[in-house]
């Protein structure tokens, strides 16, 4: 290696000497992104040694028990953990169809002119306030499901457990529904963009050998599946997590009914609804155990997800797209 | 008018002059597979075809070439109907299969009968290769496990690809090398049997081996098929083809057998072109 010191001075001007920037940048990033990790130990830690109280008298019965009885002190968080995830998965099997309808579309079957103010509407959808969603859930969509939808699902399919019972309006269903909506956009356009990246070559492909549109785009689709499977767990993710909206309209009472007619209750709206009046300790306690348990089924959730997306790329060998 | 004679006359001459170079069609004049009249090709403003007319005869491999730009992928996509992925294209003239005018058929029908074979090799990375390979026929309904089997054995024996794939069927497309995936490719657009094959620079992205497997598999496919490959290697047009088209600014300059094309090119673009004085 001949290198003349003048060139080398030039090449590598600091190359054994400490750089005292570039090492300040990076234990600077480093700590900001540790403080992430640090958040959420520091969470969980806080909402457990809160909750003490109630771990300690109730133990595991805490997560089985239906019984919410803030008079005798007894705190049982089922129904809750009930509430959320079949509201949660409700609103999944209402928006998903939806929203790759919604993907598929706009971007292979939409004109141009029509795809970008298409898009942007549905974005608009995911800006608007959760209040405002709960607002127009209780005065228009629950009146409109207890006169019209939830009749007609009493009247022809009423015998199936589902959709036993008298139409409230608010309950089960109301939360699906509106829960569905505030998540539509979100699925519809991450599933647009992880649509529009799949490669000309895989559409051409398949035209090639004589496929329709929809076999073309079902190629497609299968393409790009974990990035739809990834929309869909953001979706559930805010689901899980929608309070105001929820609490508006699922009629909040603790009990476990097969009927989706019937009112429910999930743990975002029971901490909403109740911390103000938590007289006791063992009420808080209770509350503050209800949140570590929506923590932790966030973190679930999200975790299986990944695991799920991951072993999807994996298996496809397609070297960590999404 | 005289332009337009002059191309019929290219065509009469390169039909008249035929060589035997297929077994099939030794004592029989060539059957014209494909014919293409006096096709013109808009992308928006822009005119990529002028006035091609052409025709290809069944059983036999024809190369188009020409130097980049120069209208040979489009017109290769204009036969079985991939131009019209691309918005704002137009396309005037007649292009017939078998003497039916493929723009009066249906396009996904057009396609069956006429595969393709890409540049770049485009496996469907969420499938196994058997699935790969029957893609197709499944898109078409194919339901019976046995028929399908037997058709993605027979499609990757004639792709050459058979032995290196047999025991491992069920791994996906994609963990094959880039050349055992064009051969997947191909394999893929036999097992629907179309009756012409469209090779879009099919070894372009492969090292000299998979081309060299690919060129042999061209030799081979064309008892069955009849074949019209674009290339940008010259070397290859000559190894594996029966006659060549020669493509300069959307224009078809010379169509003849490849002996001719290579040895006395009529036209001095031509010779122009294969000697490398440009392009």
């Amino acid at each position: 290696m001949d290198v003349s010191p003048e060139l080398q001075k030039t090449v590598s001007p600091k190359s054994f000497s400490w750089n005292f920037g570039d090492t300040v940048f990076k234990y600077l990033t480093q700590f900001f992104a540790s403080l992430v990790l640090l958040m959420i130990l520091l969470m969980a830690y806080e909402m457990y040694a809160s909750s003490s109280l109630s771990i300690q008298k109730f133990g595991w019965s805490f997560l089985t028990s239906s019984e919410w009885d803030p008079v005798m002190d007894k705190y049982g968080a089922l129904p809750f953990i009930y509430g959320t995830l079949v509201s949660s998965l409700l609103a999944l099997v209402i928006a998903l169809p939806l929203g790759i309808g919604i993907a598929v579309f706009l971007v292979e079957l939409a004109p141009k002119w029509l795809e970008r103010p298409f898009s942007f509407t549905v974005e608009l959808l995911a800006g608007i306030p959760s209040i405002v969603y709960g607002l127009w859930g209780f005065f228009i969509m629950v009146p409109w499901l207890r006169s019209t939808v939830e009749p007609f699902f009493s009247k022809h399919v009423g015998f199936i457990p589902l959709f036993e019972g008298a139409p409230y309006g608010v309950g089960m269903m109301a939360a699906g529904v509106i829960l569905s909506i505030m998540i539509l956009p979100i699925i519809a356009s991450i599933s647009r963009d992880v649509l529009k990246a799949v490669p000309i070559s895989q559409k051409e492909a398949a035209l090639a050998l004589g496929s329709t549109r929809w076999e073309a785009t079902r190629i497609g689709l299968s393409y790009s599946r974990s990035g739809i499977i990834g929309a869909t767990i953001l979706g559930l993710g805010r689901a899980l997590g929608e309070t105001m909206a929820v609490t508006m309209v699922i009629g909040n009472r603790p009990v476990i009914k097969a009927s989706l007619l019937e009112p429910g209750y999930t743990m975002a709206s029971v901490l909403a609804n109740e911390f103000t009046e938590a007289t006791s300790e063992m009420y808080i306690s209770a509350l503050i155990e209800i949140a570590l348990v929506l923590f932790v089924v966030a973190l679930l959730v999200n975790a299986s997800a990944r695991l799920l997306v991951w072993s999807f790329t994996r298996n496809s060998d397609t070297g960590g797209r999404l | 008018m005289a332009e337009v004679l002059e191309k019929e006359d290219i065509i009469i001459n390169t039909m008249a002059s035929l060589p035997p170079t297929s077994t099939k069609t030794t004592d029989q004049p060539a059957v014209k597979k494909i014919t293409a009249e006096s096709i013109n090709c808009y992308f928006g403003k822009v005119h990529a075809l002028k006035n091609i007319s052409f025709a290809i005869p069944e059983h036999s491999v024809v190369a188009i070439i020409g130097p980049s730009g120069c209208g040979k992928s489009t017109f290769l996509r204009s036969i079985n109907r991939m131009h019209e992925l691309i918005p704002d294209s137009r396309i005037t003239g007649k292009l017939t299969l078998d003497g039916d005018d493929i723009y009066a058929m249906d396009a996904v029908v057009v396609r069956k009968r006429i595969g393709m074979v890409f540049q770049k090799p485009n496996p469907f990375p969420t499938m196994s290769i058997f699935d790969n390979v029957s893609a197709g026929l499944r898109m078409n309904g194919m339901r019976d496990k046995k028929a399908l089997a037997e058709i993605v054995e027979k499609s990757l024996k004639q792709a050459a690809l058979w032995n290196e794939v047999k025991d491992s069927l069920s791994k996906s497309g994609i963990s094959l090398s880039g050349g055992q995936q064009q051969r997947l490719c191909i394999a893929r657009t036999l097992a629907v049997s179309p009756e012409v094959i469209l090779m879009d620079e099919p070894a372009s992205a492969l090292d000299p081996i998979s081309t060299a497997k690919i060129e042999e598999l061209i030799y081979e496919l064309k008892k069955d098929y009849t074949i019209a490959i674009v290339t940008h290697n010259m070397q290859q047009a000559a190894r594996v083809s029966d006659y060549t088209a020669f493509f300069y600014m959307g224009e078809l300059i010379e169509y003849d057998s490849t002996k001719s094309i290579f040895t006395i090119p009529k036209k001095k673009q031509t010779e122009d072109y294969i000697t490398g004085r440009f392009g």
